[in-house]
Parts: C-alpha cells; sequence; structure tokens
C-alpha cells in the first residue's frame, strides 16, 4: 500500500474529490499560485485550473461568506482557512449562517460546505495563530466538526466531509503534516462519527482526537514498558457526531478512562465525553475519569513551555498513572 | 467633530413628487395596463399584511421581533418586479415585503409570526428568517450585513453554474458600516460577481440617523468607486425610477458580470421594530410628511389614476381583497398548530433528517442531558 504524508493525503482525497464532482471548488488565500501555505494544495491549480482552484484575498468572513452563500445553490466549497484561528474573524458566517440556514429555513436549505485548515498550536507562534476551536463550534447544533490524526483518516474523513450536505469543519495539524501512513489508492471514505480503537488494551483507556492521539500512542507505549499497563486508546476522528458507542465500549471493558486533549480545560470535547462517561457508565468506572488537556492559559510563545503547555506522552503518562493508582 | 458631508440626494427627490421621468424608460413603457394594476396590487397587499401583523403583535400573540416593512414597499415591488428565471434575491430582517412579492403566501408568513408549524419555517424562523428557495428568495437574516458575502457567494455560484442570472443583496443604511459587506464589496468588484447591493436607506440604523453612523463622500453608494464598482441613487418613493434603475443595473450583472449598489431612498413610517417606541430620534412632522407626500403606494395610485389605468372602484376592491386576505391568513395562524417539542430537533442536519444507508453520518449528533 502507497505510504503518504498527511498533507499528501489530504491533497489526494482533494483531488480526487474535484475530479469526482464538477461542483468541488477550493478555495482560500494562497490555494493556488503559492501552491498552498502549507502545500496541501500543490498542483491543483495546474490539474483542475483557475475556476476550480481560486486564490482569495485575505478576507475570511468575505470569501467564506461567498463559499457558503454558493453552498446553497449546490456548490461544494471547500474552504482553506490558513489557521483556525483565522475562522474568529468568521464567525458570524461559519457558525450564524452555515451552522443555521438549515434550521431557520425549516430544513428547505442546506449548506455542503467544508472549511479545512490546521488547528493546533504547539508551533511556537504565540496565542493568536494558536486556537484549537472545535469544542467552540462543535457547541452549535447544526455544524459538524472532524480532527483527523492520520493520514489514513484524514484521507477518508475529508472524502467523506466533501460529500456531506451538511456544514463540515475539518481541523487538521501543522505538526501532523509530515506524519506517514498508509493509504490506499482506491477511493473510500470514512463516515463522520465513527471512532476507532488505534491500540487495544485491557488496563485503561485513553481517549483523544487529532494530534492528542498520537501523543496518547507514544504515551501508551511508555506505560507498557515502564509499567506493565495494558492501555487501549481511542480516536473519536470526529467531534460532532460523536461515536458514543466505541468510547463506552472501551470504558466497560478496561474500567478506567483518561481524556487527553489539545484544547484548554473549560468547557472542553472532554468535559462532554466526562458527562457522557458517568451518566452511561458509571458503575463500570474503577476510579475517577482523568484529564490531561492544555495548561489554561492563553497559548505560550516560549517553545519549550510550549512544549508542556500542550499535553505531551510525560503529562499523559502521569496523569494515567494517578488514573490507575 | 467635523461637520457631515451632506447627503447627495437622486434628482427626482430634490423636487415635489410629481410624474416620473422614468416613465417611459423601456422597462416601464414594456408595462401592461394589468402589470401596472399588478404592482399596486403587491404593494397594496404587503401593506395590509403589515398592518395587520402590528394587531396581532398587539394582542401578544407575535413574539419576538417585528420590523414593518410599511412606507418602503416601492422598493420590493420595483425591484423585484424586474428580475427573471435565473435571477435570485436574499436580505436582511426586514423581510416580509420581498417576501410576499415573491409570491411566499400570506398564510404561511403570517403562522411564521405565530411560531405555528404551518409557518413558511415551521415556526423556527420567525419575522427575521423567512426563505423561499422554490422563488430563489434565500431569506430574512438576522444579523445586520451578514447576508451581504451570501449574496455574492449566490451570485458566485449563478455565474459558476454558466447562467445568465444576477442576485440583489438587500441591506439597511445600518448594514453599511458592517466589515462584512465592504468584504462582499471587494470580492464583488474584485471576481466580476453579477451581484446588485441594494441599500434600502430609510435614514436611520435602529434609532441612529445616518449623519451619525455613517462617513461617506457624498452618499452611501459611492463608497462602491473606492472598488471601482459602479453606483446609482434611486428615488424609491417612484415606483418607476426604482424599476429603471434596477434593470439597469440587472443588465450590467447580466451582460458584463459587474456588480452594482444601488442606494435607495425611503422611509419607514414605524420604529425599527415593534419594540421601538419611536419618541427619541426622529420629529412627528417628518413622518407626516413622508406619510402625505411620498407615500409610494400613494404616489403610485395616483400615477396610474393620471394614467386611466386605475379607478376608484378598482382601489377599493384591491384594497378590501387585502385585507381580507390579511385577515384570513392572521385566522389561517390562529387556527394552526404549534409544532410539537419532537420538531426541535428536526431540520438541523440534512443528513439527520435523510439517515439512510446512503449517507455517511453516523453515531450521535443530538445530544441530550
Amino acid at each position: 500500500m502507497p505510504v503518504l504524508s498527511y498533507r499528501e493525503a489530504i491533497r489526494a482525497a482533494l483531488r480526487e474529490e474535484l475530479r469526482r464532482d464538477e461542483n468541488v471548488v477550493v478555495m482560500g488565500e494562497e490555494v493556488a499560485q503559492f501552491n498552498g501555505a502549507y502545500k496541501v494544495t500543490e498542483g491543483l491549480l495546474k490539474e483542475f485550473g483557475p475556476k476550480r482552484v481560486v486564490d482569495t484575498p485575505i478576507s475570511e468572513a468575505g470569501f467564506i461568506g461567498v463559499g457558503i452563500g454558493a453552498s446553497m445553490l449546490g456548490i461544494r466549497p471547500v474552504m482553506e482557512l490558513m489557521f483556525w484561528s483565522f475562522s474568529y474573524v468568521a464567525f458570524d458566517q461559519i457558525v450564524n449562517n452555515a451552522g443555521n440556514i438549515r434550521y431557520m429555513s425549516g430544513g428547505l436549505i442546506n449548506c455542503p460546505i467544508v472549511i479545512r485548515g490546521p488547528a493546533n498550536g504547539g508551533t511556537n507562534v504565540g496565542a493568536t495563530h494558536s486556537h484549537t476551536p472545535e469544542a467552540i463550534l462543535a457547541s452549535h447544533p447544526g455544524i459538524k466538526v472532524v480532527c483527523p490524526a492520520t493520514p489514513y483518516d484524514a484521507k477518508g474523513l475529508m472524502k467523506a466531509a466533501i460529500r456531506d450536505n451538511d456544514p463540515v469543519y475539518v481541523m487538521e495539524n501543522t505538526i501532523l503534516y509530515n506524519d506517514k501512513g498508509e493509504v490506499p489508492d482506491e477511493d473510500y471514505v470514512i463516515p463522520l462519527g465513527v471512532a476507532d480503537v488505534k491500540r487495544e488494551g485491557t488496563d485503561l483507556t485513553i481517549v483523544a482526537h487529532g494530534r492528542a492521539v498520537i501523543t496518547s500512542l507514544k504515551a501508551a507505549e511508555i506505560l507498557e514498558r515502564d509499567h506493565g499497563v495494558s492501555v487501549e486508546v481511542v480516536d473519536l476522528r470526529s467531534i460532532r457526531p460523536l461515536d458514543e458507542e466505541t468510547v463506552l465500549a472501551s470504558v466497560r471493558k478496561t474500567h478506567r478512562v483518561l481524556l487527553v486533549e489539545e484544547n484548554k480545560p473549560f468547557c472542553g470535547v472532554d468535559a462532554q465525553l466526562a458527562y457522557l462517561i458517568q451518566a452511561k457508565a458509571f458503575d463500570d468506572l474503577d476510579a475517577p475519569i482523568g484529564r490531561v488537556s492544555s495548561i489554561d492559559a492563553p497559548q505560550i510563545y516560549s517553545k519549550p513551555l510550549e512544549d508542556i503547555q500542550i499535553p505531551n506522552p510525560d503529562r499523559v503518562v502521569e496523569g494515567a498513572l494517578k488514573v490507575l493508582a | 467633530m467635523a461637520k457631515p458631508i451632506a447627503l447627495t440626494h437622486p434628482e427626482s427627490l430634490k423636487r415635489p413628487p410629481g410624474p416620473s421621468a422614468f416613465a417611459k424608460d423601456p422597462v416601464n413603457a414594456a408595462l401592461t395596463k394589468a402589470d401596472k394594476v399588478k404592482l399596486y396590487t403587491q404593494m397594496a397587499r404587503i401593506r395590509h399584511f403589515e398592518q395587520r401583523c402590528i394587531r396581532t403583535y398587539q394582542q401578544g400573540k407575535i413574539g419576538g421581533f417585528l420590523h414593518l416593512y410599511v412606507g418602503q414597499e416601492a422598493i420590493a415591488a420595483g425591484t423585484l418586479s424586474v428580475l427573471g428565471k435565473d435571477d435570485h434575491l436574499i436580505t436582511g430582517y426586514r423581510d416580509h415585503g420581498h417576501a410576499l412579492m415573491v409570491g411566499m403566501d400570506m398564510n404561511s408568513c403570517m403562522a411564521e409570526l405565530q411560531g405555528k408549524v404551518t409557518g413558511c419555517s415551521k415556526g423556527k424562523g420567525g419575522s427575521m428568517h423567512y426563505f423561499a428557495p422554490d422563488k430563489n428568495y434565500w431569506g430574512g437574516h438576522g444579523i445586520v450585513g451578514g447576508q451581504a458575502p451570501l449574496g455574492a457567494g449566490i451570485a458566485y455560484a449563478l455565474k459558476y453554474k454558466g447562467l445568465k442570472g444576477c442576485c440583489l443583496a438587500y441591506m439597511g443604511d445600518g448594514a453599511v458600516n458592517q466589515g462584512a459587506v465592504h468584504e462582499a464589496y471587494n470580492l464583488a468588484a474584485l471576481w466580476d460577481i453579477p451581484v446588485i447591493f441594494v441599500i434600502e436607506n430609510n435614514g436611520y440604523s435602529m434609532g441612529t440617523s445616518q449623519e451619525r453612523s455613517s462617513a461617506h463622500p457624498g452618499s452611501l453608494a459611492q463608497r462602491a468607486e473606492g472598488y471601482g464598482m459602479d453606483w446609482d441613487l434611486v428615488n424609491g418613493h417612484d415606483l418607476y425610477e426604482v424599476r429603471a434603475k434596477t434593470a439597469a443595473a440587472v443588465k450590467r450583472a447580466h451582460e458584463k458580470s459587474r456588480p452594482t449598489i444601488l442606494e435607495i431612498f425611503t422611509y419607514r413610517y414605524f420604529g425599527h421594530s415593534m419594540a421601538d417606541p419611536d419618541k427619541t430620534y426622529r420629529d412627528k412632522d417628518e413622518i407626516k410628511d413622508y406619510r402625505e407626500n411620498k407615500d409610494p403606494i400613494k404616489l403610485w395610485e395616483k400615477t396610474l389614476l393620471d394614467e386611466g389605468v386605475l379607478d376608484a372602484a378598482t382601489i377599493a376592491s384591491v384594497n378590501e381583497a387585502a385585507m381580507d386576505e390579511a385577515d384570513k391568513a392572521a385566522a389561517f395562524a390562529d387556527e394552526s398548530p404549534y409544532p410539537e417539542v419532537s420538531d426541535i430537533t428536526k431540520d438541523i442536519y440534512w443528513e439527520e433528517d435523510n439517515r439512510g444507508p446512503a449517507t455517511n453520518s453516523r453515531g450521535t449528533i443530538i445530544f441530550g442531558d
């Protein structure tokens, strides 16, 4: 099976969907001539031309609004945000318009739009460029949020997002762009709302999404090697819809849970998960639910400190040992 | 603070109302007598619907906001009556006039105001959120100026599909200072998008007069020059003029795929919404002057009487029929049921409403306690 980087896997998804459906349009800042700020869209302009791959000015509220308006008439725009942090200047469009129009029209209109781009800290760029808004956005009914952790998932989820008839916001991670993994050439789609057990174990369940999955897998190795603990790692892949059953099944198997995410703790995705687990699997728990998230402050610039602020394998191991104590 | 630059008005507004200079414009010369009576009927229907809404609101049956269109009818009637089958529209929250004009029925519009399941949005949108995509009407948007980029996007889609159409994106004069509006202007001009931004300038953004809210070089539409766009000023009390100047912008959109900003001068007789007591920011005599001397329906009525198109009997019957239709709509709304509690969680996601083997959605998407 071919080995692709996370970046190449997303590009493959975009290319295949651009070929499959003439209504798919890739739009965003620097996606065409510049070949993408992170080279995700490299070569797409050359293959598909300027009607299908469109450079926009730095004008997020404007061009995302244009994409939403076009999607109401059946165009399937795939909008790149250079950073999800920049979505904040387009919040009204992303939430009020894309997220509400189906409901407010009594189901008459739908917005098949994808907004994608990196949403992560850890790159030494300061607070304004390091937001992880998946919990903020997923708290709005009408919106779907997807956070792929691996190249295989990135391609399959991106293709599902593009074919989906609702607004789907795909949050990538610049630190993962060079990660490599096996990605089939053939057309495959990973349905939204299906979690994936990335590592099987019996003593502890770690639930994570995005890069926190990779961090948790590293921690699981340390826990097995140094502490003889068998850890199961559940990758949510999709935040909304959420695969509650896979999470609960793992909890019922291991009886101990650690939730890991790169969000800040207040009202993070894990706050919802912790509620879910205590409501539906309380009797299966042998210990209080543990949690490792980013240290609660705006993202710090200083690199050695930022590497501690975001969950790293050491912090996850420490959190796991507390749950196992 | 520097003295504000005086607003330039369209030429016809500088004179007392009289015969329209645009009566012989080709788009108006083509109107049959029946067309002209129909325009009168459409404006009368909008007015009587709105006036019936006031009563229903005062009866406590309409919650939330109710922004009335009374006084502005010639804009919806004039602009929308020159559109063709591939032309679309989107507007802000003062959206009832456009809805009736595109053919949405009074019953579903009135029921929506009362939050009934028979409403045009099944009671999920309310006054500010009417939609009729089957009639090319894309709402009905509550956040000031937020619809401007959507309007550009609709027009973008028409162009992408190779259709010779355009989108009218309406807003009030209070919307013109929103960033999203300027971003839409820039993209429309940059990408040759066939969108027409229609500023319905009624002089007040809620309770703030235009002089206190907008810096401009002489008019709000003239800001178009900063984007290399065409623009025009329109007397919104003269139906012929609204039609003629809109038709010119539509032609520009269809033939050159170029955007336009039209600033249409108008006036609202009631407060910003029914929640506005309308006592602090404008003079009663000003309202009286507009009602008595510049009312777009009265002026159109006079025009048609002078042309021999209308007579007193027709005027009476048209207005009686419109009042009767509005009364029946209110009764229909009264008698209609509210949505069920189970309806609250429907119409959120297409994939959820159509869940099946063909859809890609799994898992939990609506969360409970």
